[in-house]
This record gives C-alpha cells, sequence and structure tokens, in this order.
C-alpha cells in the first residue's frame, strides 16, 4: 500500500487530477483554492503539461471547453464568484457534451461575500450551473482523502458520460491537511480513446464538429432528450451516499461535505447520550442520493438537514421525504462554522418531535417550527 | 510520341475548382456579403499548404456562427467573443495542429475584446481571420464596436454619435503594438487584386502559425449589403469611401520584417 | 487508545505557528493516529494573528476546527487574551514567556510560561520558539514520542532546507527538557 502523506485538500486533489491523466489547468487566481492552481503551476511545466493563468474565469473555461473538445483531460478550479463567471462556458460544455472537471473551493456570498468555508452554491452546483436544460454531475469530498479520490473519479465519469463534472469543496477542505493515500498513477493507455474528439482528421475520418447550436427547435429537443437520456443512466448507477449508525437510527442527519464532519461528531454525542441519531451523507450532489434517504424513511422518526448555508440542500431531501417525515435544519452561513454542540442542540430538539428551521439571525440562532 | 501521351496533353486544364476543404454545401450568406470569398481563401490557403487533416478551426457567434459546416476540417463551435480562448485550450493540447478563428467584430472587438488582446500578448499560435464589416449581422444590423462616426445602425438611429457612444477601434493598430503578435495585417477584399492581396497575408498567417512565430491576425474590411441597406454593389463604394479612409489598407505588425527578412 | 487531544497553536504571521502544527500533526500521523491540521487563512495570516487547529484521535476526525482545546500553544498576548477562555477545564496552556507576560487567571489550568524566544536565542535557535513549544507540549502530555517528532521535523523540513532539522530536534529536546 502507498504511503501515506500529509496533504492540503487543495493539493492533494491536484496531485490526484494529474494521476488521473490531467495535462491540462486553465485558472485565474482566487481565495481559498489558491493553493490548487500553485501546484498546478508548480507540476505541470514537470511533466510537460499547460499550466495557463488565463485573464479570466470566463476565458478560463473557455481554454478548458477548447481543450477538451481537443480530446485531453483538462481542469480548472475555482472559488464561488469566480464559479459564477464560468457559468457561460459550464452550459456551452453541458450543450455540447464535453467532459471537463471543474473545482469549485467554496467561501460565502452573495456577491464578493467573504472567503471563510461555506456550502451556498448547492443550488447553483446542483439546479443552476449554467443556462439551458441541462446538469453536471456534481461531487461532494467531505475529507482530503476524499478530495484525492473523487478527483480521480470525476475524469473517469466525466469520460464515460461526456459530462462537465464538479467538486463542490470548501475552504475548509481545500485549506486542511489530513493524511492521504494518493492514487496509482495512470498510464496514457488507460485513458479512454475519443474518436469525437476535433484533433485533426488527418483524411483519415468525415471532420468532426464540436457545438452547442442547433437552430431547429425539433433538433434541440432531440439533442437534450437524448442528453437526458443519458441523465438517467448518472441517476442509476452513479448516486453515492456514505450512511453512520443509520440502521436504528430515529433522527437522522443530512449533510455533506465540512458539514457533515460537524453532523458526524454532533451523531456522536448523541449517542453518548442515548439518542439513537445517525447521519447520511451525499457524496454525490447530482444525482442526489435519493436511494439512500428512501430506504431509511421507514426507521427514522425525523430528519435534520445541516448545511453552512441558509439550508439549500433541504430542498431535495423535502422533496425524497415528500411529507412523509418532518424534516428540520441547522445551519450557519457566511463563513461561520457549526459547532457540533450546536447540532446536538437540534439532535435533542427533532428527537422530541419538533419540526423547525434554526438559522442565524443577526448574531443570535433564532428557530421556531417549520 | 505514343498515343496515351498524346490524349494526356489534350486533357482539359482545370482553371477553377471548389477547394477540398469547402465544403460542397450551401452557405447562408447574402449576396455581396464578403464572408463568401473569405472563407473560399482561407480553404484555398488550407490546401495549398496541405494542412485540412491537421487543422481545426473556430467558429464565433455572428453570421459564420454555423460556418463549422462549410469546412471540411475539424471545427469547434464557440461562446460568443471565446474563440481566442477556446483556440488557447485546442492550441494547448494540439501544439502541432493548425488553429484558427474566424470572427466578427462584435465577437472580436466587443465581447471578446479580453480574450483577444490576451491571446495576442500571450502570442498564441493561432490564426484570427477578424471580418470587419461595422456592423452586427447576424442579430440584424446593430452598432458595432468598429461602426464608423456618424454611421446609422438599429441601435445608433440618428448616427453614431461619438460624444456618447465613443469612437470605433482600429484592432490592426491597437494589437500591432503587442509583443506576442507576430502579423497583424489589414486587407480588403474588394477587387481582384486586393482579394490575391488578401489571400497571400492569410496564407503568411498561417505559415508564421507554423513557424511558431506567435499571434496571426489578418483583419478584411468587409461589406455588409443587407445590414447597409445597399446593393451588392453600392456596398462596395460605400466601403471604398468610407470603411477605407479610416481603417488603411497595410502591415501593421510583422515579425520577419521586423527581423529583416520579410 | 489514547484519548483525543485537540490543540490550538496561535501567535503572529511568521512566527512559525504553522510549521509547528504541521511538526505536531506529522507526528501523530507517524503514531498511526487519526489527524488533522486546520490553519486560519485569508487577510489576517499578513502582519495579523495566525492560528490553527490539530486534532489527533483514535476515531475519524469530525469538525477539524477547535473551539475547545485540551492544550493551547500561545505565542502573543492578543492570541492569549483570544483563546484562554475557550481551554476546557483541566487543559494545557503554554505560553512563550518572552512575548506573553501574564499570571493566569484560571486555576483549573496547567499553566507552563516557557522563554521560548529568549531560549531560542540564548541557544543558536533564532526563529526555533515555536519548535521549543512544540518540545514543551511534549514534556507537557506525552502526546507522542521523541522518535515520531523528528522523524516528523525530518517530513516538515523541506527537502532544500534538510540542513535545518537538526537545529530543528535541538530546539525539541530544550523544549521538552524544559521545566
Amino acid at each position: 500500500m502507498a504511503e501515506k502523506v500529509l496533504m492540503k485538500g487543495n493539493e492533494a486533489l491536484a496531485e490526484a487530477a494529474l494521476r488521473a491523466g490531467c495535462r491540462h489547468f486553465f485558472g485565474y487566481p482566487i481565495t481559498p483554492q489558491t493553493e490548487l492552481a500553485a501546484y498546478m503551476a508548480k507540476r505541470m511545466p514537470k511533466i510537460g503539461g499547460t499550466y495557463l493563468q488565463a485573464e479570466s474565469e470566463v476565458a478560463a473555461i473557455n481554454m478548458v471547453y477548447g481543450a477538451s473538445a481537443a480530446g485531453v483531460r483538462v481542469m480548472t478550479s475555482s472559488s464561488s464568484p469566480g464559479i459564477s463567471l464560468k457559468g457561460e462556458g459550464i452550459s456551452y460544455m453541458v450543450g455540447a457534451d464535453l467532459p471537463a472537471v471543474i473545482i469549485n473551493v467554496q467561501r460565502g456570498g452573495p456577491g464578493l461575500g467573504g472567503i471563510q468555508p461555506s456550502q451556498a452554491d448547492y443550488w447553483q452546483a446542483t439546479h443552476a450551473s449554467g443556462h439551458g436544460d441541462g446538469h453536471i454531475v456534481v461531487f461532494a469530498p467531505s475529507t482530503v482523502q476524499e478530495m484525492a479520490d473523487l478527483a480521480a473519479r470525476a475524469f473517469a465519469v466525466g469520460d464515460q458520460y461526456r459530462t462537465p463534472v464538479m467538486i463542490l469543496a470548501d475552504g475548509m477542505l481545500g485549506q486542511m491537511m489530513e493524511p492521504v493515500v494518493l492514487p496509482e498513477p495512470l498510464a496514457d493507455d488507460d485513458l479512454p480513446a475519443k474518436p469525437w474528439a476535433i484533433d485533426g482528421h488527418k483524411n483519415q475520418r468525415p471532420h468532426n464538429t464540436i457545438s452547442s447550436l442547433f437552430l431547429a427547435a425539433q433538433q434541440l429537443e432531440d439533442s437534450i432528450t437524448s442528453r437526458f437520456e443519458r441523465y438517467e443512466q448518472i441517476k442509476a448507477h452513479e448516486q453515492r451516499a456514505e450512511t453512520y449508525l443509520t440502521t436504528d437510527a430515529d433522527v437522522v442527519l443530512v449533510a455533506y461535505g465540512a458539514a457533515a464532519r460537524i453532523a458526524r461528531s454532533a451523531v456522536n454525542k448523541a449517542r453518548e447520550l442515548g439518542i439513537k441519531a445517525g447521519l447520511i451523507r451525499p457524496i454525490t450532489l447530482w444525482p442526489y442520493p435519493v436511494d439512500t434517504i428512501e430506504s431509511l424513511i421507514p426507521s427514522a422518526s425525523a430528519f435534520l438537514v445541516v448545511e453552512m448555508s441558509m439550508g439549500q440542500m433541504i430542498d431535495d431531501v423535502r422533496l425524497v421525504i415528500n411529507g412523509r417525515r418532518p424534516v428540520s435544519f441547522f445551519g450557519h452561513t457566511g463563513g461561520v462554522i457549526p459547532t457540533p454542540d450546536e447540532v446536538l442542540v437540534a439532535i435533542q430538539r427533532a428527537h422530541a418531535g419538533e419540526e423547525f428551521r434554526v438559522v442565524p439571525i443577526h448574531s443570535k440562532l433564532t428557530g421556531g417550527a417549520a | 510520341m505514343s498515343k496515351s501521351a498524346t490524349l494526356a496533353a489534350e486533357k482539359p486544364k482545370i482553371l477553377f475548382e471548389r477547394p477540398k476543404a469547402l465544403s460542397d454545401v450551401i452557405t447562408n450568406y447574402c449576396p455581396g456579403c464578403s464572408h463568401g470569398i473569405v472563407q473560399r481563401l482561407v480553404t484555398e490557403v488550407i490546401d495549398e499548404l496541405g494542412i485540412e487533416g491537421s487543422t481545426v478551426g473556430v467558429c464565433p457567434v455572428g453570421c459564420s456562427v454555423t460556418a463549422y459546416d462549410f469546412y471540411n476540417c475539424d471545427m469547434a463551435q464557440a461562446a460568443h467573443g471565446r474563440a481566442p480562448a477556446v483556440a488557447t485550450g485546442i492550441k494547448r493540447a494540439l501544439p502541432n495542429n493548425v488553429v484558427f478563428t474566424y470572427q466578427g467584430d462584435g465577437d472580436l472587438a466587443s465581447i471578446g475584446m479580453a480574450e483577444t488582446i490576451h491571446a495576442a500578448t500571450r502570442g498564441e499560435k493561432i490564426t484570427v481571420i477578424f471580418i470587419n464589416n461595422a456592423i452586427y449581422g447576424m442579430t440584424g444590423g446593430q452598432m458595432a464596436p468598429t461602426s464608423l462616426p456618424g454611421q446609422v445602425t438599429q441601435t445608433s438611429p440618428y448616427g453614431r454619435d461619438v460624444a456618447t457612444a465613443g469612437y470605433p477601434i482600429r484592432v490592426c493598430e491597437l494589437l500591432s503594438t503587442l509583443d506576442g503578435v507576430a502579423l497583424a495585417e489589414r486587407v480588403t477584399v474588394d477587387s481582384p487584386k486586393n482579394v490575391r492581396a488578401a489571400k497571400k497575408a492569410i496564407k503568411k498567417g498561417f505559415e508564421y502559425q507554423i513557424e511558431g512565430l506567435g499571434y496571426t491576425l489578418i483583419e478584411v474590411v468587409a461589406t455588409c449589403p443587407t445590414n447597409w441597406g445597399f446593393s451588392a454593389k453600392e456596398a462596395i463604394t460605400w466601403l471604398q469611401e468610407n470603411m477605407i479612409p479610416y481603417y488603411p489598407l497595410g502591415v501593421y505588425k510583422d515579425a520577419k520584417a521586423i527581423k529583416g527578412d520579410a | 487508545m489514547d484519548k483525543p487531544l485537540n490543540i490550538m497553536l496561535a501567535g503572529f504571521g511568521g512566527q512559525g505557528i504553522l510549521f509547528a502544527g504541521k511538526i505536531v500533526a506529522y507526528a501523530g500521523l507517524i503514531d498511526g493516529r487519526e489527524i488533522s491540521w486546520l490553519p486560519s487563512y485569508g487577510p489576517e495570516m499578513r502582519g495579523g494573528t495566525a492560528n490553527c487547529s490539530v486534532c489527533l484521535s483514535d476515531e475519524p476526525i469530525g469538525s477539524p476546527l477547535v473551539t475547545e482545546p485540551d492544550a493551547l500553544i500561545a505565542m502573543n498576548l492578543p492570541s492569549y487574551e483570544k483563546f484562554i477562555d475557550t481551554v476546557r477545564p483541566g487543559g494545557v496552556v503554554i505560553v512563550d514567556a518572552t512575548m506573553v507576560n501574564v499570571t493566569p487567571t484560571r486555576s483549573d489550568l496547567r499553566f507552563f510560561a516557557v522563554p521560548a524566544t529568549q531560549l531560542a536565542e540564548e541557544n543558536e535557535l533564532k526563529g526555533l520558539a515555536n519548535v521549543i513549544l512544540v518540545g514543551k507540549l511534549q514534556g507537557a502530555t506525552a502526546f507522542s514520542n521523541r522518535q515520531s517528532l523528528e522523524t516528523a521535523i525530518d517530513k516538515s523540513v523541506s527537502a532544500k532546507r534538510q540542513d535545518l532539522a537538526e537545529a530543528n530536534k535541538r530546539a525539541l529536546v530544550l523544549g521538552e527538557m524544559t521545566v
């Protein structure tokens, strides 16, 4: 087994991307993803790859579009405000069926917001990454190890389904160090062939075109519906979630990423008090792991969603629960990190049969009935 | 002399044919529009250099938005203004291929100016064919960054007022100040002589790219009879009398000329 | 199974707070424990206070942000004042007494005042007050062992500056032996 090394999440993700065959990186500086781009800038020239600091996020994502169209594994990384700028290019890649890996090391918003860890871009990532009828696959790592593992997975899934894949991390996961075992490097032969790429036809085949343009309405509808058939395959095969102590749980917490770490600590504290709490941790946010949540509805008496936002993922949880169980919410936003003790109080309330929404208002937590 | 040799000698000589790199499809361009001529010149150059199999083109948003259907080389469609960024991505992934963009004035000099300037200053080894017809064609005749002072368009109905709408941008002059630019040349296609000169410039652009000299741009001062509101012939006269004085033809930057070996 | 140890290290930017935290974390890694290291980041790094949360545990670590430390290393007065009330009862507080001149107000803590900056200068270990305090943390809590800490130093010092490793190890021992 490979050696465990101590790395920052941003750096582990970057190294794993290189090992997955990524040799092209286009980005623009922004906190708190800085180390990721810096790592690429340091390593790419040594391994014959491309690191290019673009003039803007808009240019960077369109460089990604070009490199992906040319058939290579390519990545960009940014943080919340920069991801908004990438929305255009993401939509074009969805429309042109181009794989790429896009990293969002989230910070607080809206606007320039702050630079502390946040989960306020859930809606954007899962429901509105760009204009138009479409989706991207979204992974949510929770440890530095997963930052590395999901980077490798993202390239594979992107190529398999010809779709952009986002890794929705946050400033905490990007900045923190944990032990990590890096994935084995892929050989060039391990990378999938891309007969659709525009890499020069060498007079050997008809010319290829990469485009998201369909001026005839029927053609556009046909292209979208065929892509949605692929989305059904993704939903069937790519849902991922981790469960922790859910088998006998009365109160089931749902949390992803950094918030899931805090929720897990709170579950342990609740168990020490004799409350049967458990945790569902979505690893894919799109497709959402509806099957895992559905499977726990019969045994759970209440659900509690914990996020570092005013409550976004809770919408998707409610869609699954569909009124069959109470769904409560606890969150902090703007870069304030919830503590396990705060979450423990929420667990106790949910366990007592309350349904509530607790969010910060002017530095005080308030929460009445949901 | 054998019989077969005689026959071969009598075989009719082909004087004019469709370039191999130009698809056998009907374009969507209006009568009198310069696009058709310029596209033909690009494909003739691709044929002459024997690079169709290694060339990748990028078409923009504008009247040439569907140009991917008109070329026989591999093609990518790009978001409005982003062709230089897309071309950068392609060229960095495929440094041994030939990459060109084909962009209008709104695409290149308005929404895509940042991408244009930075691709140029990075010396991206791409060739940019820039169609400057001083108007937005595809959306139906709005003011462009290159519309002339006083020019009437749908969105400058009283004529472009430089006090409020600013002045036209002279792209070749602007880019010629950047060290990454290997070729910036302005041509037009209003006469057979100028068409030949335009083709020579386009060929030079591709050759400089292949030699790895840097960013190359050929600006073609072009007609848009439909949105200018002229016949094809009147449009050429208007171009000669109004466009050319504001946008003088010529070489604005030539890396080889600077080195003295052009 | 050892008890979890949550540590807050805090001081001015430039005092080597993050590096000290990395040595602690790496020692935990070498000891086969679960560990996490979380820095403060952003503008406050530049000339302001820097702090670093390190968690050592035998269970997977939940929140890596230490809000109730079992041990506090404070290298300046603002950091001491900011974090002293957050330390758990029975916890360990180690201050660089050259920089922090305070009399402990809490009686439920184990308090160690080590003149680390002064000791570093006297022993030709300038700039290694941070590592002296890590040594003291080992002396006060036995969270790891000498061998793991020395390996941690080798791993934490950049490959180009391995010549600094020996000085770091001397600083570690000096801190550990300080009464």
